[in-house]
């Protein structure tokens, strides 16, 4: 209908947020957002609780509309109207804090409800598929298993698979390991690590600093709804620009999270 | 400060490790489990006892005992009242299965948030009104003597389908409360995980949404059950030869009331055990539930953050 923008292939962003605000009720949770992200970028959000870190997320995903700015995500608005929101869906895989697992659905089931009932994929097919990403994942005798049996740790990286299956462009992470036990923090940032490794673009709120220090190639420091700094992780956890940054870095080195 | 619910609280703590007290107590535990019992059963005896010598001693028990208690008419009248009770068991499964269906779309129509659909939520919101208002009875005759008298060609004049369509109507407008509680009760991150991974609404409703709801609305669709089994009698009013008919037949015959302790007695035998069924199933429905979450009043927007986000 509409004249199609055909993207060219190099140095379109794998995302693309514009001047994006977001306001519930009389709360303005997001307020003129600007993010680029590159293909095989991660980028780690970092930020105060209510700082609108899942509320960005979430609007990347068009789980929740925006009011103002554009997203775009490999050249195409996402945010136009009559946009087909479930075919764009498909490219963003996001993975939440509380897992959100379907409890009725065995772990190869709630793998592959997508690739079959979206991508339209034979079921056999896509078992075989989930069964390679769960194999790789270390949770392939967990594949007939239901969620409640498996621990969080397993729980949240059957979530990310689950994401995977779907081949997305982009993956946002929403403070993947916050909902977990200590040590069941590990078994999940290594498998971030893994998908960082293997060029996965991602976008993840994060509440560990050390593993955004690690992982990172730019850090964003996000303030009552504004990008208020944004740099390599060397330079905003060394020598941060902004005072509330700095005042942000040190409750949290105070908390010994850094 | 310490020994505050510590291991080494000075009642019966040190005791308990003692083999002799540990048997001792086991004892007594079960001395008074028996004493309870034998209460129970005494009191029990006692009121049943009382309400029959009441009964018998009343100056009309012959007369009752005449019209309501004759062996020879019961036994005489129970073929032809069992099997007419397989007419309440046909309306009660075509009904159920339609119900089921019906009840189902209208939840769904009402739990739906999309703009453009709001005249379907009004029609079934005042559907649903409706039929919970009106008496069942009400809904019975005028739907069976109703439709028939408008003499249309091609309507039926068998009272069969007019009582399963309003037995339908009736049903559906309360099994489809107890769907749409289902769905409010599955909370809203269960649709946007569903929504995310880019099912459209109505999947994420059909695999995820819906199968975890109705599973957890089974027990109060069995109690439903139990309310349409006994109210498939209510259709003989609009000349359905069913049980409750067919035992007023007898009696016109015989001028006995025993029939209808017949027809009585069918329903507990087949009734009480749906009835245990559906308690039981709930008991484990709430063992189950103490460790669920997320089963609040505001999940009642179960839908409406994942239809937000659409055009
Ligand atoms: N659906 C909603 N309705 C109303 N207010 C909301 C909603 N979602 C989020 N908010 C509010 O928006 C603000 C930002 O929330 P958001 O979840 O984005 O913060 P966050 O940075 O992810 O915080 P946290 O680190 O605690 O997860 C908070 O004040 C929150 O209460
Ligand atoms: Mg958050």
């Amino acid at each position: 209908m509409t004249t199609a923008v055909p993207a060219p292939p190099t140095a379109m962003p794998a995302l693309r947020v514009e001047g994006v605000s977001k306001s519930f009720g009389a709360l303005e949770v997001l307020r003129g957002i600007d993010l680029e992200v590159a293909e095989h970028e991660v980028i780690a959000l970092i930020g105060a609780s209510g700082s609108g870190k899942s509320t960005l997320l979430r609007c990347i995903n068009l789980l929740e509309p925006v009011d103002e700015g554009r997203i775009l995500i490999g050249g195409e608005e996402i945010t136009a109207r009559r946009v087909n929101v479930d075919r764009i869906r498909r490219r963003v895989g996001i993975v939440f804090q509380s897992f959100n697992l379907f409890p009725h659905m065995r772990v190869i089931d709630n793998v592959t409800l997508a690739p079959r009932h979206v991508a339209k994929r034979p079921k056999a097919e896509a078992e075989a598929d989930a069964m390679r990403l769960l194999e790789r994942f270390g949770l392939a005798d967990k594949a007939s298993q239901l969620p409640d049996r498996l621990s969080g740790g397993q729980q949240q990286r059957v979530a990310i698979v689950r994401a995977l299956a779907m081949q997305p462009d982009l993956l946002l992470l929403d403070e993947v390991t916050s909902a977990l036990d200590p040590e069941l923090v590990a078994e999940v940032l290594s498998v971030i690590r893994e998908l960082a490794a293997g060029g996965m673009t991602m976008l993840l709120a994060t509440h560990e600093m050390g593993f955004a220090r690690d992982i990172a190639s730019r850090v964003c420091f996000l303030d009552a709804g504004r990008i208020l700094e944004q740099g390599p992780p060397a330079q905003i956890f060394a020598e941060p620009r902004e005072a509330r940054t700095r005042q942000f870095l040190n409750r949290i080195i105070e908390a010994g999270r850094l | 400060m310490t020994a505050l619910g510590g291991p080494d609280r000075p009642d019966r703590g040190g005791l308990a490790g003692l083999p002799g007290s540990r048997a001792r107590r086991r004892r007594e535990e079960r001395a008074s489990a028996l004493r309870s019992t034998l209460v129970a059963l005494v009191s029990t005896v006692v009121v049943f006892g009382a309400i029959a010598f009441v009964a018998v001693s009343s100056p009309g028990w012959s007369a009752v005992q005449a019209s309501f208690l004759d062996g020879s008419i019961f036994a005489s009248s129970l073929p032809d009242i069992a099997s007419a009770f397989l007419v309440n068991i046909e309306l009660f499964l075509v009904s159920e299965a339609l119900i089921l269906v019906l009840a189902l779309l209208l939840a769904v129509a009402r739990s739906s948030t999309a703009p453009v659909l709001f005249p379907v939520r009004l029609m079934a919101t005042i559907y649903v009104d409706v039929f919970r208002a009106l008496p069942g009875v009400l809904v019975i005759y005028i739907l069976g003597f109703g439709i028939p008298g408008l003499n249309l060609p091609g309507v039926p004049t068998d009272p069969f389908p007019y009582a399963v369509f309003a037995l339908t109507l009736i049903y559906s407008a309360y099994v489809s409360e107890v769907y749409r509680a289902g769905i409010a009760s599955v909370h809203p991150s269960q649709a946007a995980a569903a929504r995310s991974l880019g099912l459209t609404q109505a999947q994420a409703l059909r695999h995820v949404v819906l199968p975890q709801a109705i599973r957890r609305v089974v027990p109060p669709l069995l109690n439903d059950f139990i309310g349409l089994q006994k109210d498939t009698v209510l259709v003989s009013y609009i000349g359905v030869v069913e049980i409750f008919r067919q035992s007023q037949i007898i009696e016109a015959a015989n001028f006995n009331f025993t029939p209808y302790l017949a027809v009585a007695l069918v329903f507990l035998v087949v009734t009480i055990p749906l009835a245990r069924l559906t308690d039981w199933l709930i008991a484990r429905e709430a063992r189950r539930g103490l460790g669920g979450s997320g089963r609040s009043a505001q999940a009642a927007n179960a839908l409406s953050r994942g239809g937000q986000a659409a055009p």
